[in-house]
């Protein structure tokens, strides 16, 4: 189990202090399923960089496993278990997509052609491709996908991993996130898709850096629809009276 | 006979165990030692000067080692060496210097390198240069290589340095005639207070010609690297130059490159970047269980692959 306990987040842009995170608190159980949605620019990917340890919450505690793990840099982080596929999987000059695996791998009992297959890249295509500017969207994102799955770690968040592929892989996709997912794992989808919102056991909903939210798909859905009719924050000066009825 | 260092410095520049397969030329400490043409590949010494003359017959396939290795301090050698690749032949010729310097005395080696490619003729060329040594003697570099690609030929050359060597001064001219082909890959590592510098000339001369010239170093430490890759077009030709660097510590590097064409058919590309290893690449080693040290040697080796 891993939980955040009243973290804030803060980073430092240009000398100032931007507010990301506040009075966040969250618990993912072993063996459950869950999705995190909420607007674009919420603080989802945020949440996520907390957990790895990419971000430093400026307050609050991470629990994993009874454990306080908030002051371990990712690398202890990963090789506790903990393992994110990035919404935005940075790109390597010269290094092939079957080193990229071989590392993931390092720690774990998956076979690199496996996962790649699951994914719908055959092997022999990809293993020897670069891992750089060749590779379109669609393909590095599904590479980074089949490298957690290749980490195969007890938490394992994946950064809407639906984000640029295509229709065929997407059902793909869906399938394998699902049977990948066992008694032991924690999953967590950062997702904006409605068949990923339906497959999971808990949904949470973030909205301006913080938890609004929890529960199943009926629950939840009409605060997303509410809310996607306030695109503009309550407090804009601008078209004050069209949101008057925004919540918060 | 090869001693159990010599062997290793073999391994290192020309990835050789034991004898060359092939026609080989071996140069240690000044002297050509061991030395084996074929038919159709002649190695023969020069009578003027040091160095040798590789001639290769028409239409003939094989492979060629002609690495250089030093074992001695305050030692410089200097050695011409002419590689004539004649018509339709294809060769992959290995060169490459390893110095072992066991003194505080400066161990040099200047190489000049005269090769032709003849018509529709095949060459892959690489040339590794390896440095070790214990008294802080220093290990000292200075390729040139003046390449020529006749009418329908096609050059590959490796050049790699990593590590090893605190100076070095390469230059590179080829000329690319009518529908010849021209691929180079340079790869460079350096660090502590090494310098290193290259200057590079390819002149497409006439139509159909092409160049493509991938240049990727690191520099660490403080040491300094300069660049000036000059891609020149007399005829409708196309070339690529990329430079690519990654910048760490107290490093210095600098790049000039340069594209000029003297004809409207011309196209002539030019990519040019010095940083160092991006945050998000480290972060994504990292969470795959990588130290931040591991991270950076993965990103580097495959940088420089
Ligand atoms: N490194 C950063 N520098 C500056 N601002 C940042 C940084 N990281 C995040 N932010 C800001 O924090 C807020 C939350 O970002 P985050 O990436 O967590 O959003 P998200 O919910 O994942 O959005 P999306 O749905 O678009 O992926 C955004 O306003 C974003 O601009
Ligand atoms: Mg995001």
């Amino acid at each position: 189990m891993i939980s955040l306990e009243n973290i804030s987040l803060e980073l430092d842009v240009d000398e100032q202090k931007i507010p990301i995170l506040h009075d966040l608190n969250l618990q993912f159980e072993a063996g459950k399923m869950y999705a995190l949605t909420g607007p674009n620019g919420s603080g989802k990917s945020s949440v996520a960089r907390v957990v790895m340890g990419i971000y430093k919450q400026t307050t609050g505690r991470v629990i994993y496993n009874g454990q306080d793990v908030g002051e371990l840099g990712i690398t202890e982080r990963a090789r506790k278990g903990i393992g994110y596929a990035f919404q935005h999987p940075p790109r390597f000059k010269g290094m092939p997509v079957k080193d990229m695996l071989e590392i993931a791998m390092k720690h774990s009992d998956q076979v690199n052609c496996q996962v790649l297959r699951d994914l719908g890249l055959c092997p022999e295509d990809y293993l020897e491709r670069t891992l750089d500017n060749s590779l379109s969207g669609g393909e590095i994102k599904r590479i980074e996908i089949a490298t957690l799955l290749a980490q195969n770690p007890k938490v394992r968040i994946f950064d809407e991993p639906e984000a640029g592929i295509d229709l065929w892989s997407f059902e793909r996709l869906i399938d394998v996130i699902g049977n990948s997912h066992r008694e032991d794992t924690t999953t967590v989808v950062i997702s904006h898709q409605e068949k990923i919102l339906n497959m999971v056991d808990e949904i949470v909903l973030i909205q301006d850096g913080t938890v609004s939210m929890r529960g199943n798909r009926e629950e939840i859905w009409p605060q997303i629809k509410a809310s996607a009719e306030c695109a503009c924050r309550s407090n804009c000066r601008l078209g004050e009276e069209a949101y008057a009825e925004c919540p918060r | 006979m090869l001693n159990a260092l010599d062997k290793k410095l073999l391994e290192e520049v020309a990835d050789l165990h034991g004898e060359p397969p092939g026609a080989f030329n071996i140069r240690k400490d000044g002297q050509g030692i061991e030395r084996r043409s074929l038919e159709g590949i002649e190695i023969n010494p020069k009578k003027d000067q040091p160095g040798i003359d590789v001639i290769v017959a028409e239409g003939k396939e094989g492979t060629v080692h002609i690495p250089v290795i030093m074992t001695e301090t305050d030692l410089s050698d200097l050695v011409y060496n002419k590689i004539d690749i004649g018509a339709g032949a294809n060769i992959t010729l290995v060169a490459g210097c390893g110095i072992h310097n066991p003194g505080s005395g400066d161990a040099q080696h200047d190489g000049v390198h005269e090769i032709i490619v003849r018509k529709n003729a095949r060459l892959i060329y690489t040339e590794k240069h390896f440095g070790e040594g214990e008294e802080g003697g220093k290990r000292v570099l200075n390729p040139k290589t003046v390449l020529v690609v006749e009418e329908g030929g096609y050059a590959e050359l490796e050049l790699v340095q990593i590590r090893g060597v605190d100076h070095t001064n390469r230059v590179t001219e080829v000329e690319v005639k009518a529908g010849g082909r021209l691929v180079m890959y340079e790869r460079l590592l350096t660090d502590g207070n090494q310098t290193a510098n290259s200057d590079i000339v390819v002149k497409l001369m006439e139509e159909e010609s092409a160049a493509r010239i991938v240049s990727r170093s690191v520099a660490q430490g403080s040491s300094k690297q300069s660049f000036f890759p000059r891609l020149l077009a007399y005829g409708p030709g196309r070339g690529h130059v990329e430079c690519d660097s990654i910048i760490m510590d107290q490093a210095t590097v600098r790049s000039v490159p340069e594209i000029w064409a003297e004809n409207s058919e011309a196209e002539l590309v030019h990519e040019a970047a010095i940083g160092k290893i991006a945050g998000e690449q480290l972060t994504k080693l990292m969470a795959l269980g990588l130290t931040e040290e591991e991270a950076e040697e993965a990103i580097i080796s495959g940088f420089l692959k």
